[in-house]
């Protein structure tokens, strides 16, 4: 099959829609993640916890193309994305939003502007984009009277709320978000909560959500999967800890999932003073 | 031009040296692909519509005056080292030609290049790196857009364009800045000036250093959107983007200036063996 008429079939409801396989991501010697699998199927919400450093962004942003990965495969609507055209990832990238830690709005356009970036540039004759900024700011509570501010303008919650505006303009089919409530106060956090929930109902999404926030994984997903940094892993051991409903993650036997489910430093400082790294209560 | 690493060299090991080496090599062989992949993009798909006249403006129109006030000084540097020498001599007056000689062909789009090279080029270093750094030309690559063609076709497009019309503007005031240095303050004549200027500065000169700006030109935009895209994270790796865009920058003008200078000489004489001699 030529390149050009490579396609991608989206009406094969049965398959999941996102397939990951034995995927390894380095950077240089350092690896990230170490084997890790798993599928989701259309219409699901599912969270991805983990501490810091574990390779959950990296794990996001493979799934779309934009690190490439060492081995292993990732398959969007049963495509494999290493092995289809550039045009063909683009165009599967249009269908997929991604709402950013920062929420990456570019700074010298304004809020319409950032909104109406992806289909200005993809479907540019389309008549409705005004309409249609106007209409996501609604529904994720903005008032429209912001669509003239630049990004500096606006707070951080606002910020969010804009970059998952932007991420639903191209009616996608997959979301991804990385990190949608850091740094925001647990009211606006409960916000984007409700937000990422209506959303799922309104435009029937799969959304994959990264996030330390156990509020926001027992509020919005349907299945957690935690992961362990690649250093830490034993040998043999699965990256991908614990992979379940919410509601099974305080009844799991694993130390390392309740530990973090807790929020429990446990022997984590006792560790580093053996390390010599703490000492005296200063950092060495 | 390192921005892409293998692995941190170690000063103290021998295969450190290697190691450079290898780093050298991978960097040479990314800032390739990057031109292919920007080069492949505006040739086939062209530039995308409503990019280039701002990227046109802030390259072009705001390095106007930066440019013309560094061909005004090199002019009037010109008539000032050159006059003791002409003097001795008794050709006073034919030191048009020389300081506009010198000018068009190789201080011209020599200085002007250098000029935007930190003006321009490490203003979009710094902008690109920014952007990879706070994760908006990931956003622009999950949108299925290509950063390539949205941000760096345009401003290699409009330092192709623009450095050679920036060229020719510091030509011209270096022009001006020679001639009025020389007539009112050094007293030479304004006719004999004029008049043994254009004796010998020919067609050749000004397109030598018109070809040359246009080399010029490309390698500020493509080295300068290559440090930005290939930017490090935090303040430092944005700050050490516009620095090495700055310096990768100006070596390759020197270097792409006597490489030209002599491939445009050669053909020069291949068509006027004799020359043409200010004596």
């Amino acid at each position: 099959m030529s390149k050009s008429k490579e396609t991608i079939d989206v009406t094969r409801l049965d398959e999941p829609l996102v397939q990951v396989d034995n995927l390894v991501v380095s950077f240089g010697t350092h690896e990230v993640l170490n084997g890790v699998s798993f599928s989701i199927a259309r219409g699901q919400t599912l969270a991805v916890i983990g501490e810091s450093g574990c390779g959950k962004t990296v794990l996001l942003k493979s799934l779309i193309g934009l690190i490439q990965p060492a081995a292993g495969s990732v398959k969007l609507s049963g495509a494999d994305i290493a092995t289809i055209s550039s045009a063909t990832l683009a165009e599967l990238r249009t269908r997929t939003g991604f709402v950013f830690q920062q929420a990456a709005l570019f700074d010298s356009l304004t809020v319409r502007e950032n909104i109406a970036f992806p289909l200005s540039f993809n479907e540019p004759s389309d008549q409705n984009i005004e309409e249609r900024c106007d209409q996501l700011l609604i529904e994720l509570g903005l008032d429209p009277s912001i669509s003239d501010c630049y990004p500096g303008e606006l707070s951080g919650g606002m910020r969010k709320r804009v970059g998952m505006a932007r991420a639903l303009m191209m009616r996608p089919e997959l979301l991804l978000y990385d990190e949608p409530t850091t740094g925001l106060d647990p009211i606006v956090s409960d916000v984007i909560n409700e937000l990422i929930l209506r959303t799922r109902i309104n435009h029937f999404v799969t959304s994959i959500i990264v996030t330390h926030d156990m509020k926001t994984v027992r509020k919005t997903a349907d299945r957690v999967l935690m992961l362990l940094p690649a250093s830490q892993l034993n040998k043999g051991e699965n990256q991908i800890i614990f992979d379940g409903p919410p509601s099974e993650l305080d009844r799991t036997s694993d130390m390392r999932v309740q530990q973090f489910v807790r929020g429990d430093a446990g022997d984590r400082i006792a560790a580093l003073v053996s390390d010599n790294s703490f000492t005296d209560g200063e950092w060495k | 031009m390192a921005s892409g690493t293998v692995r941190t060299p170690n000063p103290n090991s021998r295969p450190a040296v290697l190691v450079q080496v290898a780093n050298a090599l991978y960097a040479l062989g990314n800032f390739t692909v990057f031109c292919f992949k920007s080069i492949s993009s505006l040739t086939t798909k062209g530039v995308q519509r409503g990019t280039l006249l701002p990227a046109a403006y802030q390259i072009g129109v705001q390095s106007i005056p930066v440019v013309a006030l560094t061909g005004l000084f090199i002019g009037m540097v010109l008539a000032v080292q050159s006059y003791f020498q002409f003097h001795q001599l008794g050709m006073e007056n034919r030191m048009g030609a020389m300081i506009n000689i010198t000018l068009v062909r190789e201080l011209g789009p020599v200085l002007a290049a250098t000029m935007l090279a930190g003006r321009v080029g490490s203003a979009i270093a710094a902008e690109l790196g920014t952007m990879r750094v706070s994760e908006q030309i990931d956003a622009i690559d999950s949108m299925g857009i290509s950063p390539i063609r949205y941000l760096v076709v345009p401003r290699v497009t409009a330092c192709l364009l623009l450095v050679p019309a920036l060229t020719i503007v510091a030509d011209l005031v270096g022009v001006a800045g020679g001639f009025l240095y020389s007539s009112l303050a050094l007293n030479i004549d304004a006719a004999q000036y004029f008049y043994n200027s254009k004796e010998y500065v020919t067609g050749f000169d000004l397109a030598t250093g018109i070809i040359k700006s246009v080399f010029f030109g490309i390698s500020i935009g493509l080295i300068s959107c290559y440090h930005g895209f290939h930017c490090r994270v935090g303040a430092r790796g944005v700050g050490r983007a516009a620095t090495g865009a700055f310096v990768s920058a100006f070596v390759i003008i020197l270097f792409l200036d006597l490489l030209l200078g002599i491939a445009l000489d050669t053909i020069y004489f291949q068509f006027n063996p004799g020359g043409n001699s200010l004596l």
